[in-house]
C-alpha cells in the first residue's frame, strides 16, 4: 500500500527520532518484524547482540549510567521479555532511564497460554516506573515519544513497551505524533522559594552541619553546583554508593562513603551532627540501619524531586520537593561561609584518627588492587562493580573525581551487573577505558557475555578478584553463623585464563602482590578485551562494618567479641 | 488510622492493576475498593479505604501520586464528604421470622429484593457505619451471604451549612 509503514518501520524511526543510537537486544519468534526492520536500518542504528537478555538489559543500564542518555534493550516475548527482569529491577532501584521493548504473541492469542507468551506487562508493573502493552499500531509513535519522557524525566526510570508482532507488521498510515499529554505526571522543578528561606536560616545556625548526598545528584547533573555548594559554605560532604564521582573524592571536604561500609569518620560524623542537608537520596537501610541512632542531635533537611521519598524513613525538619540543580543554584545564590573551626578540627581529626587500611600478609589483598589501580588511573577510567566484597573495597578505595565513572548496583544488589554494564559503558564512551571490577560468584553470572566484547573487540578490562567463595555472604557466616560456611565456598570454579582463551581473549593471572602493578599496567595498555585473574586471600573481610539495624557508630568488633 | 482516598486515573485497561499493583508491593492494607468511570469517559475514580499509622497513610498519598496514570489524588476525610455503599445480604428467613426481618429492614430503610423459599436477601445503602450496623442488627438470624460494593465518596459541597445528620 502506499503511504503507509509497517508498525516495524514505525517503532525503528520512533526510535530513532528520541535520539537512539544504539539499542542491546537478543532476537526471537515475536520481535522478528522488528529484527527485520533493524537489519535494513543498520546505517541509522546500531545494534549490539549479546548473549542473554539480562546482559542486554545490565548493558542498556550501564549505557545510560555512563552517558546520561536513555538505554534501550530489546527482548522477544516469554523467556526473553522475563530474562529481563533482573535488569529493569536494577535500573528501577537505581532510578535509571531505560527503555525496554519486548515482542509478545499476537493480540488475538494473548491470553491464550500460547508459546513463549508470558505476561510481561503484569510482571513488570513493579519495577518499572511505568510500562504498556500496545493493542493498536497506531499508537506504537506516541507510545515510544511517551515511554522515552518518563523514562527520563523527573525520578528517571525503566520503561518497558510490550507490542504485539502483529502491530509489528501491520500496515498503517502513520498518525503525526503529537506532544506527551499526561494530565497527572508534572515533575516539580523548581524548589518552594519559602523552604530555602528555611535552608538558609538552618545553614547559618548550624554549628555540626554534613552534607549527606547521593545518586540524585547524577541524574539532575548538579555535580557543579554541588562542589560551589559544599565549597562556599565549608560544609563537609560524605556521599552514598550511587553518589560516588558527585564530588571529588580526594577533596578535603569529603569524608568518603557513609553506611554499613562506610568510612568510620564519615559515620561518626554523621552521628555528632546537628544538621543533616540530604540531597538525592533516600535514607536507605544500608546507609541508615537505624535512624534513631542515625544523627540523633540532628535536624534534618531533605531535597529530593520524588516528595514519597521525603519522610519515608524519617521525620525531616526542611524537606524541599525540586530538582537539585535549580535548588543548589538558588543556595548558592545566598548563602556565605559560616566559621565552624571547632567542626572543622573535629572532622580533620576523625579522619586521622580513623583511616581506612587493611593489614598485609604476603597474600594479595583486594584492597591494594583497587587501591593501586586508583593511584594508577587517577579518576580517568570508568569503573563498573558487580556486587559483594569487592564492590565495598571498590566504594572504598577507588578515587572517583567525576560523576559518571563509576556504575554498581547499589539498591537491588545484583551480582551480574557489572560485566554487561561494562560494555554498555564501553559502547557509550568509547575513547575511555573502562574497567569491571568483580568477582568470582559474579562474574559467572553474566560470563556469557565474554562472546560480546570479543565479537565486538570492546577494550573492556575485567579484574576479576577470585577468593574462591562468595565472600559477603562468608564474611556474614564467620560473623554471625558461626563460620558454617553453607554453599558459600565454591569447591570447583573454572580456569578464568582458560575461558577466556576459549573466548580468543587475552588474561593474565596474578598470584603475588609484587606483580600488582605490573599486571594493571598490562591490562591498562592492551588493545581489546582482557581478563585478570587476581588470586587474592580468601579470607579477607570488609571493614569497617555496621551490622543491619544498628546505630551509626556501632561498628562490629568494638565489644561484640 | 483509617483515611479515605478518592484518585481519578485515566480510563484504560491496567489502571488497576498499577494501582493494586502498588498496595501489594509496599504492603499496604486496603480496605476497599470501588472504581467506576466518571462523568468524562476517559476518567475513572477510584475510592480506596487504607488503614495503617500516619507515616504509611501519607506514604499510600504520595506513592499514589507517583503513578503515571494518577490525574488527582484527594484525601477525604469523613466529616467533609459524603460517602455511600450498598450491601446486598441473603438472610435465612423462615417463615415465622420473616415479620422481625421485615420490621428491622423497614427500621434502617433496607429494602427486600428477593425472596426464597427459605430465605429473603435485603438491599441496604448508606455509610459504612450505617451497614455495619445493619449486619450487626441481622446476624442474629445467620447470614447465609453477603457482598459490599465498597464505599464511594464525594467531598460535601455544603461543608458549611452541613446538617450532619443526613450523614
Amino acid at each position: 500500500m502506499t503511504g503507509t509503514k509497517t508498525g516495524a518501520e514505525i517503532i525503528v524511526q520512533s526510535l530513532i527520532d528520541a535520539g537512539v543510537e544504539v539499542v542491546f537486544g537478543f532476537p526471537g519468534g515475536q520481535v522478528i518484524p522488528l529484527y527485520n526492520e533493524l537489519y535494513q536500518r543498520a546505517d541509522d542504528i546500531r545494534h549490539i547482540l549479546t548473549r542473554h537478555e539480562q546482559g542486554a538489559a545490565h548493558a542498556a543500564d550501564g549505557y545510560a549510567r555512563a552517558t546520561g542518555r536513555v538505554g534501550v534493550c530489546i527482548a522477544t516475548s516469554g523467556p526473553g521479555a522475563t530474562n529481563l527482569v533482573t535488569g529493569l529491577a536494577t535500573a528501577h532501584m537505581d532510578s535509571v532511564p531505560v527503555v525496554a521493548l519486548t515482542g509478545q504473541v499476537w493480540t488475538n492469542k494473548i491470553g491464550n497460554d500460547s508459546f513463549q507468551e508470558a505476561d510481561i506487562y503484569g510482571i513488570s508493573i513493579p519495577i518499572t516506573k511505568y510500562n504498556y502493552l500496545v493493542k493498536q499500531a497506531d499508537q506504537l509513535a506516541q507510545v515510544i515519544k511517551e515511554a522515552f519522557h518518563i523514562a527520563a524525566t523527573g525520578r528517571p526510570g525503566p520503561v518497558l513497551i510490550d507490542i504485539p508482532s502483529d502491530l509489528q507488521t501491520a500496515d498503517i498510515k502513520p498518525r503525526k505524533v503529537g506532544p506527551v499529554k499526561l494530565p497527572g505526571y508534572a515533575p516539580v522543578s523548581k524548589g518552594h522559594p519559602r523552604q530555602i528561606e528555611a535552608i538558609l536560616r538552618a545553614l547559618k545556625d548550624a554549628r555540626r552541619p554534613v552534607i549527606y548526598a547521593g545518586g540524585g545528584v547524577i541524574a539532575s547533573s548538579a555535580s557543579k553546583e554541588l562542589r560551589r555548594f559544599v565549597e562556599k559554605t565549608g560544609i563537609p560532604i560524605t556521599t552514598t554508593l550511587m553518589g560516588k564521582g558527585i564530588f571529588p573524592e580526594d577533596h578535603p571536604l569529603h569524608l568518603g562513603m557513609l553506611g554499613m561500609h562506610g568510612t568510620k569518620y564519615a559515620n561518626c560524623a554523621i552521628f555528632e551532627s546537628d544538621l543533616v542537608i540530604a540531597m538525592g537520596v533516600r535514607f536507605d537501610d544500608r546507609v541508615a540501619g537505624d535512624v534513631h541512632r542515625f544523627a540523633p542531635q540532628a535536624r534534618f533537611i531533605h531535597i529530593d524531586i520524588d516528595a514519597a521519598e521525603i519522610g519515608k524513613r524519617l521525620a525531616v525538619a526542611i524537606p524541599i520537593v525540586g530538582d537539585l540543580k535549580a535548588i543548589l543554584a538558588m543556595l548558592n545564590e545566598k548563602s556565605e561561609p559560616v566559621g565552624r573551626e571547632r567542626w572543622t578540627r573535629k572532622i580533620a581529626a576523625l579522619k586521622e584518627e580513623h583511616p581506612l587500611t587493611w593489614e598485609d600478609d604476603g597474600t594479595i589483598k583486594p584492597q591494594y588492587v583497587i587501591k593501586t589501580l586508583s593511584d594508577m588511573t587517577r579518576g580517568e577510567i570508568v569503573v563498573t562493580t558487580d556486587v559483594g566484597q569487592h564492590q565495598m573495597w571498590a566504594a572504598q578505595y577507588m578515587c572517583t573525581t567525576e560523576p559518571r565513572r563509576f556504575m554498581t548496583s547499589g539498591g537491588l544488589g545484583t551480582m551480574g551487573y557489572g560485566f554487561p554494564a561494562a560494555i554498555g559503558a564501553q559502547i557509550g564512551c568509547p575513547d575511555r577505558t573502562v574497567v569491571c571490577l568483580t568477582g568470582d560468584g559474579s562474574f559467572q553470572m553474566c560470563i556469557q557475555e565474554l562472546a560480546t566484547v570479543r565479537m565486538y573487540n570492546l577494550p573492556v578490562k575485567m579484574f576479576i578478584f577470585n577468593n574462591g567463595c562468595l565472600g559477603m555472604v562468608r564474611q556474614w557466616q564467620q560473623f554471625f553463623w558461626d563460620k558454617r560456611y553453607s554453599h558459600t565456598v565454591f569447591d570447583y570454579n573454572p580456569d578464568f585464563c582458560k575461558v577466556a582463551a576459549g573466548y580468543d581473549i587475552e588474561a593474565l593471572r596474578v598470584t603475588e602482590p609484587a606483580k600488582v602493578g605490573e599486571a594493571i599496567d598490562r591490562a591498562l595498555h592492551t588493545d581489546g578485551p582482557v581478563v585478570v585473574d587476581f588470586v587474592v586471600a580468601p579470607e579477607e573481610n570488609v571493614m569497617p562494618f555496621i551490622p543491619s539495624g544498628r546505630g551509626q557508630t556501632d561498628f562490629f568488633g568494638e565489644g561484640d567479641e | 488510622m483509617r483515611k479515605m482516598i478518592s484518585i481519578l486515573v485515566r480510563n484504560h485497561p491496567g489502571v488497576l492493576s498499577h494501582v493494586a499493583g502498588l498496595f501489594t508491593r509496599r504492603a499496604y492494607n486496603i480496605e476497599s475498593i470501588a472504581a467506576g468511570v466518571t462523568e468524562n469517559p476517559d476518567v475513572t475514580r477510584i475510592t480506596i479505604v487504607v488503614s495503617g499509622d500516619e507515616i504509611i497513610l501519607e506514604q499510600v498519598t504520595k506513592q499514589l501520586r507517583k503513578l503515571i496514570d494518577i490525574i488527582k489524588v484527594q484525601d477525604l476525610k469523613y466529616s467533609e464528604s459524603i460517602t455511600r455503599e450498598l450491601v446486598l445480604m441473603t438472610i435465612y428467613a423462615p417463615k415465622e421470622k420473616r415479620h422481625e426481618i421485615i420490621r428491622i429492614a423497614n427500621t434502617f430503610g433496607a429494602t427486600v429484593v428477593d425472596v426464597g423459599a427459605k430465605t429473603m436477601t435485603l438491599e441496604f445503602v448508606g455509610n459504612d457505619r450505617k451497614i455495619n450496623t445493619v449486619i450487626l442488627s441481622l446476624e442474629a438470624f445467620k447470614i447465609k451471604e453477603l457482598a459490599r460494593t465498597g464505599l464511594v465518596a464525594l467531598p460535601l459541597e455544603s461543608e458549611m451549612e452541613s446538617d450532619r445528620t443526613l450523614l
